[in-house]
């Protein structure tokens, strides 16, 4: 490493840092003022709020019958989550395994969702899921999210399934394992830590996902995200402590699956593809 | 069992399935078609109708009309150069603040802090990133009430339901996007290059200058396409923090007004279709630029 001593290089260092750390301190103030004005009783032109109380949770929770949206969107996460490893890691397979004529196109067709806005081939998408009749149902918000996530599962899992060597699978072959053995007792175990790396970054994905889910859902077929920028779209008619405290419980429930999430992926993966694997 | 089934076969030469084996079609290339099929389903075949439903307008009229309509309606063109307004000066200001950060982070041991917080806007999503936003940039806000403090301002500035709301949502959730970005290009090139530099006496700005800016250009080119088409689809944000009937009317609200609230599906695809054609316009222009940049290695092995 190289190491600049001179008193510009110092002042610049010092300017880089003091960025970083402005754009982490409103981040962090931001979310901050978000959960201070849930437990607020009342909170106006002070800087902190003239009291405390939780019973806004109590409120958002029954106004915005938060129990049915929470359970339809875990719903939908599960449905997501299954369906994109499912179809994910055996086209995966096959792409890291075969070369054949028109992969290359393949692996374009597959990067093109993810490359592309969600609300740029969410209206098209939704258009036809409401002349087939699937949007407003649940399995329309399914099918919608699941267009940016079965790509980013075989992305994701290509590169995983390429390292593990072809000789380990030929071995099991001579010793006569059958497709279905080969993949429950060699291939699975191999390729768990990144199938459940590559699920769990839908999985976090998907929770926040607003715009496809917002463009097919349904009233009863809203997850948390869609119904707090409901919430949020008609404020004023709501105390706003209530659609805090309704952010707060959409925080909490993203922050959790995130943290669980990074004890077995690396932050930078959920923005890009890891370049190396970690040394185990 | 093959063996003895496709024994004649060696006469008249390989079988269809040996041929097909040999140029990678077999039952395992096979697994890809449930995906194939499905990408096909629910993201070519949409792409095309909308496409081709966007010539078909719902008011009748000849096939061009959505598109006539939209370059003639000021409501509707002017769209466009409102989102362009808002998206490539938000994805500079990203793209420049990230390049000088990337270069400091990369030579921090344990960067796994930096880069939790900063995925935190994105796990979170726009729709929180508005609501936390309108509070906190209000003018009751801890943003104002700091300043204030600090006598920078007399008056609450007005952050929020305009350009400048949008704007700063779109940096808190575009900037850690750009920055984990350009941070995997910069760390992927070999530090010896900048070193090599360094004994031949370059300083700290030739050695950006000359050895890493021309190495990481392609690599800042597709980081600002990405980033452009993100900000470009602003949606929620410019919603719940914008004016979304005037200086923030984005692109999107108008194609998703059009589609859901006219339930008018045909001028909702044309303007998506729109949409697309405008992303994909600016970043073939910025890829093709690419080409008047060094490509190449970015390492320093020989060969």
């Amino acid at each position: 490493m190289i190491r600049d001593t001179t008193i510009g290089a110092k002042l610049w260092a010092a300017a880089v840092w003091a960025t970083v750390g402005f754009f982490i301190l409103n981040l962090l103030a931001m979310i901050g003022t978000v959960v201070t004005s849930s437990f607020a009783t009342r909170w106006l032109g002070t800087w902190l709020p003239a009291g405390w109380t939780t019973r806004w949770y109590t409120s958002a929770w029954s106004e915005f019958q938060l129990w049915d949206v929470l359970i339809v969107t875990f719903q939908v996460i599960g449905a997501v989550v299954f369906i994109s490893g499912a179809l994910g890691v055996t086209a995966a397979y096959a792409l890291a395994r075969r070369d054949f004529p028109g992969k290359r196109l393949l692996v374009l067709l597959f990067l093109l969702p993810l490359l592309i806005p969600p609300m740029t081939f969410g209206i098209p998408l939704a258009t036809v899921l409401y002349q087939t009749g699937l949007a407003g149902t649940f399995w329309g918000v399914v099918a919608a999210n699941l267009v940016p996530t079965v790509p980013f599962v075989i992305l994701v899992m290509i590169p995983f399934i390429e390292q593990i060597d072809p000789k380990v699978e030929a071995a099991a072959r001579v010793f006569g394992a059958n497709t279905f053995k080969l993949f429950i007792y060699v291939l699975l175990p191999l390729l768990l830590p990144g199938i459940l790396a590559a699920l769990l970054l839908v999985l976090v994905r998907t929770i926040a996902m607003f715009e496809l889910t917002f463009l097919v859902a349904g009233p009863t077929s809203q997850t948390l995200v869609v119904a707090l920028y409901y919430a949020v779209f008609a404020a004023g008619v709501r105390a706003v402590q209530s659609i805090d405290a309704m952010a707060v419980i959409y925080m909490v429930t993203t922050l959790i699956w995130l943290i669980i999430a990074l004890r077995f992926v690396n932050p930078t993966q959920i923005v890009t593809r890891a370049k190396q694997q970690p040394a185990h | 069992m093959d063996a003895v089934a496709h024994a004649p076969a060696v006469e008249h030469g390989p079988s269809l399935r040996q041929r097909l084996a040999a140029r990678g079609f077999d039952a395992v290339t096979l697994l890809v078609i449930p995906a194939a099929i499905f990408s096909l389903l629910l993201f070519v075949y949409p792409f095309a109708f909308g496409f081709v439903l966007s010539f078909e307008p719902k008011a009748g009229g000849d096939w061009l009309a959505n598109y006539r309509r939209f370059f003639s309606d000021p409501f509707l063109y002017e769209t466009i150069a409102k989102t362009l307004w808002l998206a490539i000066p938000v994805t500079l200001v990203n793209l420049l603040l990230a390049i000088p950060i990337a270069f400091r982070v990369r030579l921090m041991r344990n960067q796994r802090l930096l880069t939790t917080l900063l995925v935190l806007p994105i796990t979170l999503g726009t729709v929180l990133v508005a609501e936390g936003l309108l509070n906190y940039l209000g003018p009751q806000g801890w943003f104002n009430r700091t300043l204030m403090t600090f006598g920078l301002i007399s008056q609450p500035l007005k952050l929020v339901h305009n350009y400048w709301g949008v704007f700063a949502s779109l940096v808190i959730t575009g900037f850690p996007f750009t920055f984990l970005l350009t941070l995997s290009y910069v760390t992927g090139i070999d530090p010896a290059l900048e070193q090599a530099a360094a004994t031949l006496g370059a300083s700290a700005w030739q050695r950006f200058r000359h050895v890493y800016l021309p190495l990481l250009m392609p690599g800042l080119a597709i980081t600002f396409c990405l980033s452009f088409v993100q900000a470009f689809s602003v949606f929620p944000s410019a919603v719940l923090l914008g004016e979304p009937a005037g200086p923030t009317r984005v692109i999107s609200i108008a194609a998703a007004q059009a589609a859901f609230e006219e339930y008018d599906y045909s001028m909702g695809s044309a303007i998506a279709m729109i949409m697309g054609f405008v992303q994909l316009g600016i970043v073939v222009a910025v890829l093709a630029s690419r080409g008047l940049f060094y490509r190449g290695p970015a390492s320093g092995a020989k060969g």
